[in-house]
C-alpha cells in the first residue's frame, strides 16, 4: 500500500524579477503510491527547493486552491493521484490565466467576471427573519442543488477553448452560479442576471464542447446549465420579439 | 509605505470576517470596510466544515436545553453568559443564511431539517448534507459581492496590529504578489483569522490554519486564554487526517473495535444502543473529548486494528444503505473512495482521532471586544468562550455567525463613541518598525535554521508531549523546546529572495505565530494541574473546581516564555456537575 517510487517531477518555473520567460525543472521525488501531485510538491518544498511558489490548502478538495495543469489537463493537485500516473509527470500553472509566479496565477479576471453575474439570491418577496425560512421542498432543492457545488476552482476555465480565444468569455463557473440562483425557487433575479449572461460575451460565446464539465472535480456540469441558460434566454427573445404582449 | 484609510480593517475572511463585514456594510453603507486575508476568502477553511450548525428552530426544543448541552459538553469552562447570548442568536443567524440562499437541507414539507450531533440532547443541527461549512463560507461571500463598500484586499498578510494611545487603530500587511507593505490605518479592528491546527502534524486542518490571528493580537498585548484544550476530533482518515464529519454517526454510524465491540460502552456511554437507531447524546453521540479519549484507551489495551498508518478503530456506515450515504454524507463518501480506496457503503473505514479545533484563543468579552480598546475577535480564533474545555460539533459554525456580527457592531459602537485624533506620525512609525522587522528576515544570510526543520521540531513536540493525555513531565520538556524553537527561530534565513509571491516567507512568517500560540498551549498545559473536557492530564486525573474552575490567561513576552494568569469562569444557572452520557441507561 505505501509502495514508493521515484517520480521525475517537471514543473514550470517563472520567476518575473529575474526569468525573461517561463522554464521547466525537473526535481527527482520519491512518492508514495497513495499520494497525491500536491504531496509530491509540497515534498519539494520541504525537502529540495523552498522557493518553488504554488497555493493550496485543504487537502480534500473543496477549498480550491491548487488547480494546476498535470499533464496537459487541468487538475486539483490534491486529487490528481500519482498512482494514475507514470515516472514522469509535468505540472503547469492553470491554462489561460497570466502567470504571476511558478504555479500560481493571476485570477482576478475570473472573480470579477463571477461578480458580475450577481451571485446571490435577490429575493423574489420580502420577508423579515422573525417570519421564518422560504419553504423550500427537496425537489426545489435538487433542481439547482448541483450547481451550488462549484467550489471555484477555475479548471473549467483552464479547460474552455473559448475562454482562451475570446477572454471578454464570462466562462463556465460564472454562468452556472447565475443559473444556480436563477433556478432556486426564493429567487427573483433573473431579469437583472439575465443582462449580464445573455449579452455578447454571455451564454452565446459557449460553443458547447462540453471540456468544462469533464475536467470539474465536483461533477457541476457547467456545460449543462449554459445549454439551459440558451434556450431559456432563446425562448426570451421570442417572447419578447414574436410575442410582445406577454412579456412581464 | 502607502496607507490605506478605512474606518474598520477585519482580518480574515472566513465564515465570522465576512459575517462582521456584511454586519457592518448593513449597518451603514457610508462605512469603509477593509476586508484583508491572506486568501481569497472562499479558500478560508470554513469550507472544510462538514455536518452543520447548531441552532434551536424545532419545537420539541428550547433554548435552555441547547445552554445545558453546551456548558456541560465544555466540562463547565464556559462563560455562561457568553453562551446564552450565543444560544439565543443562533436560530436568528441561521434562518438570515437562509434568507440569503444557503441550501439548507429539508424537510419533505419543505422546512429546514435537522440532524442529531454528538452530546446534543435534541436534533438541532442545520445542515446542507454534509457540505455545510462550504455552503456556509460560499453563501456569505456571495452575499458580501451586493455590498461596495466592503473592499477586500485578497492576499494580504497582516504581520502587525497598530496600537497608540491605548487603543487599536490600525495594522500593517504584506501585500503577497508584490511584496510591499501596507498601513491600513482604521479606528477599528477585527480579527477572525481562524485556528492553529497546523502546531500539530496530524490535523484536519488546512495548509492555512496557522494561528496567524492569535499571534498577531498576542504580539500587542492581548492575553491567549485556554490555549491548552484543544480538540481531537475522534474520526480522521488515518493516512491523512482527513475529517468525516460526526454527522456519520449522527445518520446511524457506530464505531468498533478490532473484536467488533461497540467499545464506547467500555467509557461511560453505554448500555449499546440497538445500531442504526442512534440515541442522543450516549455512545457514538457522545461528545468528541470522550471519544478520543475512549480511541486512547483502546489503543492501549490492543484493541486496535494495525494499518499502515498506524492503529485504528472502525467506523462502520454499511447499514445505513448506499441511499441515505448518498444523500445525507456524499463528501464523506467520495472522500474514503478517493484518499483511502475504500466505500462506506461496502466496509467499515477505519478511523482515528486527529487534532481539529483550538477552543482557545484571543480573550474577548461576549460583546468580542479583546482588552485593548478598538480591538475585536471572532470565531476560531478568539475566545468568548462559548465552548469551554470541550466544543461540541455545530456549535462553531454558528459562533462565527454570532460573534462575526457581534463584533461588528461592539466596532461601530466604539467608532461612534467620539475617539480622539490618530497620532499620524506615531503610527507611520509603528509600521515602519513593523517594515523593518520582515525586511531583517527577508534579508538575513547565512542563518543555520530553515522553515521546514524548526516546523517538523514543533509538530514532533506537540504531538509526543501535549496529545490527548498529558503529563507535567511532557508538558514541562515541550515548554522547554517550544521555547528553545522561539530562540533558534533567529537564526532562520529564507532561501526564496525574491519579492514576489514568496511563500518561503509566508511560511516562515506562519511558523512564528504557530510558535507562539504552541507555547502558550503548553504551558497552559503545564500549568492546569487537573483534568477538564479536552485538557487530560494522567498525574491529574480528576477535574478540580476548587483551583481550576478559572480560565487561563497567558501574555506574551518577545524573549521569555509567557506569564499565565487566571480569570473565574462566569457561572450564572449552571453549577459544575457531572457529565453524564450515559442516556441510555435511563
Amino acid at each position: 500500500m505505501s509502495e514508493e517510487r521515484q517520480i521525475q517531477l517537471e514543473v514550470l518555473r517563472y520567476n518575473p524579477e529575474t526569468d525573461l520567460e517561463p522554464r521547466f525543472q525537473t526535481y527527482s521525488v520519491p512518492c508514495v503510491n497513495e499520494w497525491v501531485v500536491l504531496d509530491a510538491l509540497n515534498y519539494v518544498k520541504e525537502n529540495l527547493d523552498p522557493t518553488l511558489s504554488y497555493r493550496w490548502s485543504c487537502h480534500m478538495a473543496v477549498c480550491g486552491s491548487c488547480g494546476y495543469m498535470i499533464n496537459g489537463e487541468p487538475k486539483l493537485g490534491c486529487k490528481a493521484f500519482i498512482h494514475e500516473y507514470g515516472d514522469h509527470i509535468r505540472v503547469e500553472p492553470l491554462a489561460h490565466f497570466p502567470i504571476e509566479r511558478d504555479l500560481v496565477t493571476v485570477v482576478e479576471d475570473f472573480i470579477t467576471k463571477f461578480s458580475s453575474v450577481k451571485p446571490y439570491l435577490i429575493p423574489k418577496e420580502d420577508k423579515p427573519i422573525s417570519a421564518g425560512e422560504f419553504k423550500q421542498t427537496p425537489a426545489q432543492l435538487m433542481k439547482f442543488k448541483q450547481y451550488t457545488l462549484c467550489i471555484n476552482c477555475m479548471l473549467c476555465y483552464a479547460a474552455c477553448p473559448q475562454y482562451g480565444l475570446v477572454p471578454e468569455f464570462l466562462g463556465p463557473a460564472a454562468i452556472s452560479m447565475a443559473h444556480r440562483y436563477n433556478q432556486d425557487s426564493r429567487d427573483g433575479g433573473r431579469d437583472q442576471r439575465q443582462e449580464v449572461i445573455a449579452s455578447h460575451e454571455g451564454v452565446w460565446e459557449c460553443s458547447f464542447v462540453g471540456a468544462c464539465s469533464e475536467v470539474c472535480p465536483k461533477h457541476v456540469d457547467p456545460a449543462g446549465a449554459l445549454q439551459q441558460v440558451k434556450v431559456a434566454s432563446t425562448i426570451d427573445w421570442y417572447k419578447e420579439h414574436l410575442m410582445p404582449w406577454s412579456k412581464k | 509605505m502607502e496607507i490605506i484609510q478605512t474606518d474598520i480593517a477585519i482580518v480574515g475572511a472566513g465564515g465570522a470576517g465576512l459575517r462582521a463585514a456584511i454586519a457592518l456594510a448593513e449597518a451603514d453603507p457610508k462605512l469603509r470596510i477593509a476586508l484583508i486575508s491572506k486568501v481569497y476568502p472562499m479558500r478560508s477553511h470554513t469550507c472544510a466544515a462538514e455536518g452543520g450548525a447548531a441552532g434551536v428552530i424545532k419545537s420539541d426544543d428550547s433554548l435552555d436545553l441547547h445552554f445545558g448541552d453546551t456548558v456541560g459538553g465544555g466540562d463547565w469552562l464556559c462563560d455562561q453568559n457568553a453562551v446564552e447570548y450565543f444560544i439565543n442568536e443562533a436560530p436568528k443567524e441561521l434562518m438570515q443564511l437562509e434568507h440569503w440562499g444557503c441550501p439548507w437541507s429539508r424537510e419533505p414539507d419543505g422546512s429546514v431539517a435537522v440532524r442529531p450531533f454528538g452530546g446534543m440532547k435534541i436534533k438541532r443541527t442545520w445542515f446542507a448534507a454534509d457540505k455545510s461549512g462550504f455552503h456556509i463560507l460560499h453563501t456569505l461571500f456571495q452575499t458580501s459581492l451586493k455590498y461596495p463598500s466592503i473592499q477586500r484586499f485578497d492576499e494580504y498578510y497582516a504581520t502587525d496590529l497598530l496600537v497608540d494611545d491605548g487603543r487599536c487603530q490600525g495594522l500593517t500587511a504584506l501585500e503577497i504578489r508584490s511584496g510591499e507593505m501596507r498601513q491600513f490605518q482604521a479606528k477599528a479592528v477585527i480579527i477572525a483569522a481562524g485556528g492553529a491546527g497546523k502546531m500539530f502534524p496530524f490535523t484536519t486542518n488546512g495548509a492555512i490554519k496557522t494561528g496567524d490571528g492569535m499571534a498577531l493580537a498576542y504580539r500587542a498585548g492581548v492575553p491567549l486564554k485556554d490555549m491548552e484544550f484543544v480538540q481531537y476530533h475522534p474520526t480522521g482518515l488515518p493516512n491523512n487526517g482527513i475529517l468525516l464529519t460526526e454527522g456519520c454517526r449522527g445518520e446511524g454510524g457506530i464505531l468498533v473495535n478490532k473484536d467488533g465491540r461497540r467499545y464506547l460502552q467500555d467509557y461511560g456511554m453505554g448500555p449499546e444502543t440497538p445500531v442504526g437507531q442512534p440515541v442522543l447524546k450516549t455512545m457514538e453521540l457522545g461528545p468528541r473529548d470522550r471519544l478520543s479519549q475512549s480511541f486512547w484507551h483502546e489503543q492501549r489495551k490492543g484493541n486496535t486494528v494495525s494499518t499502515p498508518w498506524g492503529d485504528c478503530v472502525l467506523l462502520d456506515m454499511r447499514h445505513l444503505g448506499e441511499k441515505k450515504i448518498n444523500e445525507r454524507l456524499p463528501l464523506v463518501r467520495d472522500l474514503c473512495i478517493s484518499y483511502l480506496n475504500m466505500d462506506p457503503v461496502k466496509e467499515p473505514i477505519p478511523i482515528r482521532p486527529v487534532v481539529h479545533y483550538c477552543m482557545g484563543g484571543i480573550h474577548t468579552d461576549i460583546k468580542a471586544a479583546t482588552p485593548v480598546p478598538g480591538l475585536f475577535a471572532a470565531g476560531e480564533c478568539a475566545c468568548v468562550s462559548i465552548n469551554g474545555a470541550n466544543r461540541l460539533g455545530s456549535n462553531s459554525l454558528t459562533e462565527l455567525l454570532v460573534f462575526g456580527r457581534r463584533a461588528a457592531l461592539s466596532a461601530i459602537e466604539h467608532i461612534q463613541s467620539g475617539l480622539s485624533n490618530s497620532n499620524d506620525g506615531a503610527l507611520a512609525a509603528q509600521a515602519k518598525n513593523s517594515e523593518d522587522r520582515i525586511r531583517a528576515l527577508f534579508d538575513k544570510r547565512d542563518g543555520t535554521e530553515t522553515v521546514a526543520g524548526l516546523r517538523k521540531e514543533m509538530m514532533a513536540t506537540m504531538e509526543e508531549n501535549a496529545g490527548i493525555y498529558r503529563t507535567g513531565e511532557e508538558l514541562a520538556r515541550a515548554c522547554e523546546k517550544v521555547s528553545e524553537l522561539r530562540q533558534r527561530y533567529a537564526n532562520l534565513a529564507l532561501t526564496d529572495k525574491s519579492k514576489v509571491f514568496n511563500t518561503d516567507l509566508m511560511q516562515a512568517l506562519e511558523l512564528n505565530s504557530m510558535l507562539d500560540c504552541a507555547e502558550a498551549v503548553a504551558v497552559g498545559a503545564r500549568d492546569r494541574k487537573e483534568s477538564r473536557g479536552a485538557h487530560q492530564r494522567l498525574d491529574f486525573t480528576a477535574r478540580d473546581d476548587q483551583n481550576f474552575l478559572k480560565h487561563t490567561l497567558t501574555y506574551y513576552h518577545p524573549k521569555e516564555p509567557p506569564r499565565v494568569e487566571y480569570l473565574d469562569v462566569v457561572i450564572t444557572k449552571s453549577q459544575p456537575g457531572v457529565r453524564d452520557y450515559s442516556g441510555a441507561k435511563k
